[in-house]
């Protein structure tokens, strides 16, 4: 076909893809190209079974999406907002009030933020809990951590940007609890906050670690993530306990199988963020005033169960050393030896999920009674005058606690006869219900003054 | 003539270019600590350049004996409390709590302060009377000249508790 004899709108689509109009087999060449696109980091065909959804319940799709809306509304935002104390609370009130759609843009990035750390939470344990951790995706469960990092940073640091009371003395405890870190603490404490108090450095420094370092780290990260998916040959293929693992069923096109998947998937979930945006509004409570605390003040609801520790350990143990064991035994933990290779089997096996039945209603009896325990009864600090508090109300119980873990983790080894896979898993789940505990309390048991009390 | 030369020359001793690679690691991996040198430098807060004895940072609270015994007075711009204590001496507390630092409220009826962001609470000296505050309020130097009470906010003082030198007494009328 002659260019010439085209249409003016043909012709401009002849000039953008020089060639594709010609013949029948070159429109296929390049509807080939064109699929390629898409297929980009996805194979040409994927093992029928990794599609089911009770394999990713879709989870590591949507944080994608929630990525790329968070970039979207919030190069919008910054449009609009300005990052000065002065200025930034009445640059919100003027996005909201008089910034076409502006209530709806900051509600959009404000709940995406917020479910994409439930996402990648969820997303995690899936991870682990079909132990797609175990070779060859060791280092991608290492990406894995570095991105929640950074998607707890982004939320952390966005989270002061408004400049209300809110979000100013949840950042001041935040910050604050890095005075205790030996040593380093205070200087850190200033290289972030940029002074000695919040102010204007502090803001301007979240505002750029948010604003471009975070983002451009989810830029290299995110690439890097799906590439080590690829590379591993996909996802780990899901099989019931007693299934042979080399068996890795029928495989069918990547195009449409997977990615209308994806676009459904994708879809629901930008649905349901417009949903909660329409229906419930980002907070913004009175402009921050540093001479005047709100009573309480809670942690964003993300560092909640650390706040929660903190009541009950002294700050060296609930802020540095209780966290730092639990990352570092996270980011050891594909590297240990295991009896057994579980990738793809739900709980490991049988007696995997009885097992993490067991420890989840252990830590559903034990952690309201310790904190109930620790608020009423024990007192290290009294009994043990002489003592320093790091000691008796710090290294004292963290001991205690982990002999407990140990000798839980001894205790189900011997009992069910298990595999250390099991064993493992079971410690996690204990850790984990714990800790979910231990943020709900903080979240919705605390009232004034922080004491415990019924949330009615 | 070219060739015979190939042949004489010596083979690449592994040691000495593994050195050679070391070395170049080596200048990498300074060179990418001075940038992170030169990153923090630029990042860390600069001193306050406010000089020593200007307005802002010494704060004249007034004649003494404005100041009640048993009395707390908050300084909102100096973000300090004067407190006078029962037996007239003078102490500066810091208003921030020594836990997390919030702000501290003094509430007069107690006669406490009590930090609302997780219940901490100090007594007029600035000793902890509740954890979870791990030490006493800061301090801040007391300057009594004729007779008029001067705060040096631009120094704070860390200490584990109230001991009765910290306190400042204005002279006594001869
Ligand atoms: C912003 C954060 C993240 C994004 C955007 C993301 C994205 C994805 C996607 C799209 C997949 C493939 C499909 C799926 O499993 O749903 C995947 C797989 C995987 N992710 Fe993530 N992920 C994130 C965080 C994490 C975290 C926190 C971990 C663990 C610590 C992790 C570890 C893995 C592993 C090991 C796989 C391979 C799973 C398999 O082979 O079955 N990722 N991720
Ligand atoms: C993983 C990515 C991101 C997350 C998790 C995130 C999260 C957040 C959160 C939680 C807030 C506070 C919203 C509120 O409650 O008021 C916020 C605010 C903000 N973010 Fe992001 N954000 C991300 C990426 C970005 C990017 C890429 C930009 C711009 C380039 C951006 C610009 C802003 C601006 C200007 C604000 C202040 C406006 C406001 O507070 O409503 N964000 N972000
Ligand atoms: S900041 Fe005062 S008690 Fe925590």
């Amino acid at each position: 076909m002659i260019p010439d004899r085209l249409s003016l709108f043909q012709r401009i689509r002849y000039s953008i893809f020089p060639g594709t109009v010609r013949s029948a087999k070159e429109a296929r060449g390049y509807r080939r190209f064109f699929n390629s696109l898409i297929l980009h980091f996805r194979p040409r065909s994927v093992p029928e079974r990794t599609l089911r959804l009770t394999l990713t319940w879709g989870l590591g799709g949507m944080a994608v999406v929630l990525v790329c809306t968070l970039f979207a509304t919030g190069l919008m935002l910054k449009f609009v907002y300005q990052p000065m104390p002065g200025n930034a609370y009445d640059s919100i009130i003027h996005l909201q009030n008089d910034v076409l759609f502006g209530q709806l843009i900051r509600n959009v990035h404000h709940w995406s933020g917020n479910v994409l750390l439930i996402v990648v939470f969820l997303h995690f344990l899936r991870v682990f809990f079909t132990g797609a951790f175990h070779a060859p995706r060791q280092f991608n469960w290492i990406i894995g951590l570095g991105m929640f990092l950074a998607a707890l940073l982004s939320n952390f640091t966005g989270y002061l940007l408004p400049w209300d009371q809110l979000a100013f003395w949840a950042i001041t405890i935040c910050t604050g609890m890095l005075e205790y870190i030996p040593g380093i603490g205070k200087g850190l404490q200033e290289l972030i906050r940029g002074g000695s108090d919040i102010g204007p450095a502090t803001l301007s420094n979240f505002f750029a670690i948010h604003t471009a370092i975070i983002p451009a780290c989810l830029v290299v990260l995110m690439p890097f993530h799906f590439w080590r998916v690829r590379k591993s040959g996909g996802l780990v293929v899901p099989r019931s306990p007693d299934e042979d693992p080399g068996n890795r069923g029928e495989s069918v096109a990547t195009i449409p199988n997977l990615i209308l998947r994806e676009v459904v998937v994708a879809t629901v979930l930008i649905a349901f963020i417009l949903l909660l945006s329409v229906t419930f509004d980002a907070s913004l409570e009175a402009k921050a005033n540093p001479g005047l605390s709100p009573n309480p003040t809670k942690a964003p609801w993300y560092f909640a169960g650390l706040q929660e520790l903190l009541l009950h350990f002294h700050p060296l143990f609930a802020v540095v050393v209780i966290p730092l064991v639990i990352v570092l035994a996270l980011m050891f933990l594909p590297y240990f030896r295991y009896d057994a290779n579980t990738a793809g089997v739900w709980f490991a096996s049988y007696k995997g999920r009885h097992m993490a039945i067991v420890a989840a209603l252990t830590a559903v009896i034990v952690t309201p009674i310790g904190v109930l325990a620790d608020e009423f009864l024990v007192d290290f600090n009294a009994w043990m005058p002489g003592m320093p508090p790091a000691i008796s109300n710090g290294l004292l119980p963290a001991v205690l606690i982990l002999a407990g873990v140990i000798w839980f983790y001894l205790l189900m080894k011997k009992r069910y006869a298990a595999t250390d896979n099991e064993a493992i898993q079971s410690v996690f789940v204990l850790l984990l219900v714990a800790f979910i505990i231990l943020t709900i309390t903080c979240m919705w048991f605390r009232g004034t003054g922080m004491k415990l009390m019924w949330p009615w | 003539m070219k060739k015979q030369y190939d042949e004489k020359a010596p083979a690449t001793d592994p040691s000495r270019r593994s050195f050679l690679t070391k070395l170049w690691m080596g200048l990498g991996v300074f060179a990418l600590a001075e940038f992170m040198g030169v990153v923090i430098s630029f990042l860390r807060p600069r001193k306050s350049k406010a000089r020593k004895g200007s307005s802002d940072v010494v704060i004249t609270a007034g004649p003494f004996d404005k100041f009640e015994p048993n009395s707390v007075t908050a300084f909102v711009r100096g973000r300090f409390y004067l407190a006078r204590l029962e037996d007239g001496g003078f102490l500066a507390l810091s208003h921030k709590c020594t836990h997390l630092g919030c702000t501290v409220p003094w509430v007069d009826k107690e006669k406490k302060f009590a930090c609302p962001c997780h219940g901490s609470s100090f007594d007029i000296t600035g000793n902890v009377i509740n954890p979870p505050a791990p030490r006493a309020l800061d301090m801040h130097p007391i300057i009594i000249e004729n007779n008029i009470v001067k705060v040096d906010t631009s120094k704070r003082l860390k200490r584990s508790e109230f001991r009765t030198e910290q306190v400042a007494y204005p002279k006594k009328k001869a």
